[in-house]
This record gives C-alpha cells, structure tokens and sequence, in this order.
C-alpha cells in the first residue's frame, strides 16, 4: 500500500507539468505566427489546464480537506513545485516552443498510455481522458518538427538552435527517482525504464526524419521533480499567481 | 411543486433535451452524450461528463441543467460529475450529428475512439457541399472539440468535430 503523502506527490507532478507548461502556452495567446497555430496553442495550453486542474483536484482530496484545488495550484512557492525543468523553459521563438513541446508530447502520450491501467483509480480515469487531448497535441508538435527541421534553410537553423539549447532538458522525464521506482512497483505510477526506451527511440528517428542533427556529448538535467527548479520558475509563477497573493480567496 | 415519486429519468431526459450547449447551440446536452445517467431518489441527482478535459463550457452546462429543472417545478438537483468512462464522440446521437452538420459542423467521421490513439488521417466531407475533397486547416478550431478545414470545391472553411 502507497503512502497518501507519495501519491499526494506523485499527482502533483503530473499536475504540475500540465499547468506549467499550460501557462507557457497561453503566454502565446495574441502573439502567435499566425492565427490558425495561435489558437492551436491556447487550445492545447486549455487542455493541459483542464488536465491540471483534475489532478488538482484530486490531490486537494488527498490533503483530507485542508488545502482546496486552487490552493494547491497556486499558493505554493517555487521550491514546492515539482514540474519539469523542461516545460518552465521560456518560450523563445516558435522553433523552441515546438521542440519544447514535442519532447513534452512525446513523454506524455506514452505515460499516459501506462497510466491508463494505474492501480490507482483516479490517476487512471484522469489518463484515460487525457490520452485522447495528447494524441492530438503529439501529432501538432510532431508535424511542426518536420515541415520547420525539413523546410528552409532558415526554419531548420533555428529549429537546430533549439533543438541544442533544449536537448539537456529533454530526459528529465524519464529518468526515474526513488518515487518513481516505488510508484512503478507498486502499479500506482509508470516504469520510467522501459518507457525512456520507447520515447527516446521514438524522438531521435523522429529528429532524425525532420533532417535535424542530434546534439553530442550531452548531459540530462534534473531536479525539477525534487522542487530545484531553473530560474525561470520563479517569474512565471510571480505572473501566474499574482491575482491569489493581491487577492487572497477571490472568487468569481 | 411537482412530485418526485411520479416523475421517471426518461421524462428528465426530456426536459434536458432543452439545455442546449453553449458553445454549439443547436445540440442539446442529452444529444451530445454529456448526461450519463439520472437518479432519482430525495433529489434527483443528473451525472454528467465533460467531453474536454479543459471544457469551459462545463460550469454553464451545470447550471443551465440546474435552471432548466428549477423552471420546472424541481429544485433539489444535484449534478454529479465523473471523468470514467471518458467521453467520446460515438455518443453523439443521430439526431445530434444531423444538427451538427445543418448547422455547418461536420460531424466526426466513423466510430471507434481508437482512431484518435492511432491518428489515421481522416476523410472529412463538407458540411455543405458533401465534397470529399476537403483539406485539413489546422488540428485545433474555434472549441477544443474542433478541428479547422477547408472544403476544395466549394472553398467554404468549416470546423469538423473530431473524433475522440
């Protein structure tokens, strides 16, 4: 039997993840390329909110009451958010928003595929509905990759340039710690073994199709599970949770 | 105030038939496939579904219903929401689809969630011509639950309500 304080972790990292990168999507919202990938982008930035926010709910349970879904979600400090480093990245140009995003799409599709049959009821239900949301979001990403990395000199170039600025940041995600090893075994969470597998396989031809070179001599970063965050963290939360710091308990 | 003990779910339903989507305002909520089941006991309690994680329209669903009972005589209405099973777009009626389209949407193509997790391309007809000769625009439209095309023959731009 899992402890309710590592499942209470282990959904805030889902959670978090999901609104993180959510808000850096919407930062998009009015400035996008153009209007049809604006819209694109908010679009999904609403899913991954809408996800969050079934996370969050659910966690705000496992606190028995004492803390609410938005307390959860917005009153914590950096250090207590255990999001990805990768989806905290700003969003730069368009190219490093699409890198950023296939990576991230590429990892959540196939946890989400394992989570679906999570012992854990609820983690399930909430995978179950997501994974439909994430099938189009991989496939958005992922057709980007290839028509900006196989398309001008230009669109490749700068796909290149992010791709080298963001490559570090890539694995965080499937590279397990002790919660996520004890969530494997325990069925409550994915075995981030024989997935890294699958996603790493799937990225590199992926990049490799998209006529793009894949960086060397790379290292993975982490920490963002375990709240050491880059310091980017820190400013979009300032943004983000403004409104419930100036106006504690405000509703509407 | 009219009587609990002699209203059944299917009389509900009917009524619930008259709350129609925010978003898309000629399909009604028990066409969309949101209202998943109704009890009646002290109060009646109406389980619903959202069909996107992210759906805004949800909360405005949920007091539409409540308003649409109340008007009717039945105040103690409880809406449950659930996630399991996640919604899909087989359960968008018959009728519901008719309406899609008369109103300019296609309706998703086929059945079967499957199609969203494995992503075979889909032949979308025009809402307004039937021309298969459409083109995919964007994956993402107006809602979450729509995709943008274009029809080639008749050149009219359309959202398509994807299949999930």
């Amino acid at each position: 039997m899992a402890a309710q304080k590592d499942i209470y972790t282990y959904v805030l990292r889902l959670a978090d993840n999901c609104l993180i990168l959510g808000q850096r999507l919407a930062e998009w919202c009015g400035h996008g390329p153009v209007l049809e990938q604006d819209i694109a982008m908010t679009n999904i930035s609403l899913d991954l909110i809408g996800q969050a926010r079934n996370y969050y709910q659910y966690a705000a349970e496992l606190t028995d009451g004492k803390k609410s879904e938005d307390d959860v979600a917005f009153l914590r400090a950096d250090r207590e958010y255990c999001n990805l480093l990768l989806v905290e990245q700003p969003n730069q140009d368009f190219a490093h928003t699409i890198v950023r995003q296939y990576f991230f799409d590429v990892f959540h599709h196939h946890l989400l595929l394992e989570l679906a049959s999570s012992q854990d009821e609820q983690i399930a239900s909430i995978a179950q509905k997501s994974i439909k949301e994430v099938s189009y979001h991989k496939r958005w990403s992922g057709q980007w990759v290839l028509r900006l990395g196989d398309g001008t000199e230009e669109s490749h170039d700068k796909m290149q340039t992010a791709l080298e600025h963001l490559w570090s940041y890539a694995f965080e995600s499937i590279t397990p710690d002790e919660l996520d090893l004890g969530m494997s075994q325990n069925g409550i969470g994915a075995d981030l073994e024989s997935l890294g597998v699958k996603v790493k396989k799937e990225i590199t031809t992926h990049l490799k199709d998209a006529t793009l070179t894949l960086p060397e001599n790379s290292w993975d970063r982490t920490g963002g599970k375990t709240g050491i965050h880059s310091e980017h963290l820190g400013y979009l939360l300032a943004e983000m949770q403004y409104l419930q710091r100036a106006f504690p308990g405000a509703e509407w | 105030m009219t009587n609990l003990k002699t209203i059944s779910s299917d009389q509900i339903m009917d009524l619930l038939r008259t709350v129609m989507d925010p978003e898309i305002p000629v399909l009604s909520v028990v066409d969309m496939g949101v209202i998943r089941e109704i009890e009646i006991a002290d109060t009646i309690q109406v389980t619903i579904t959202p069909t996107y994680s992210g759906c805004p329209a949800m909360n405005t669903i949920e007091s539409d219903i409540k308003k649409c009972l109340s008007d009717n005589g039945f105040e103690n209405v409880v809406i449950k929401t659930v996630l399991q099973p996640a919604w899909t777009t087989d359960w968008l009626t018959e009728n519901g689809r008719a309406q899609l389209k008369a109103y300019g949407i296609a309706p998703p193509s086929g059945s079967t969630s499957k199609r969203a997790l494995f992503l075979e391309d889909e032949t979308v007809p025009c809402p307004k011509c039937n021309s298969k000769n459409t083109v995919l625009i964007s994956e993402f439209g107006s809602t979450a639950c729509k995709a943008h095309y274009k029809c080639k023959e008749c050149l009219e731009p359309f959202d398509y309500f994807k299949c999930i």
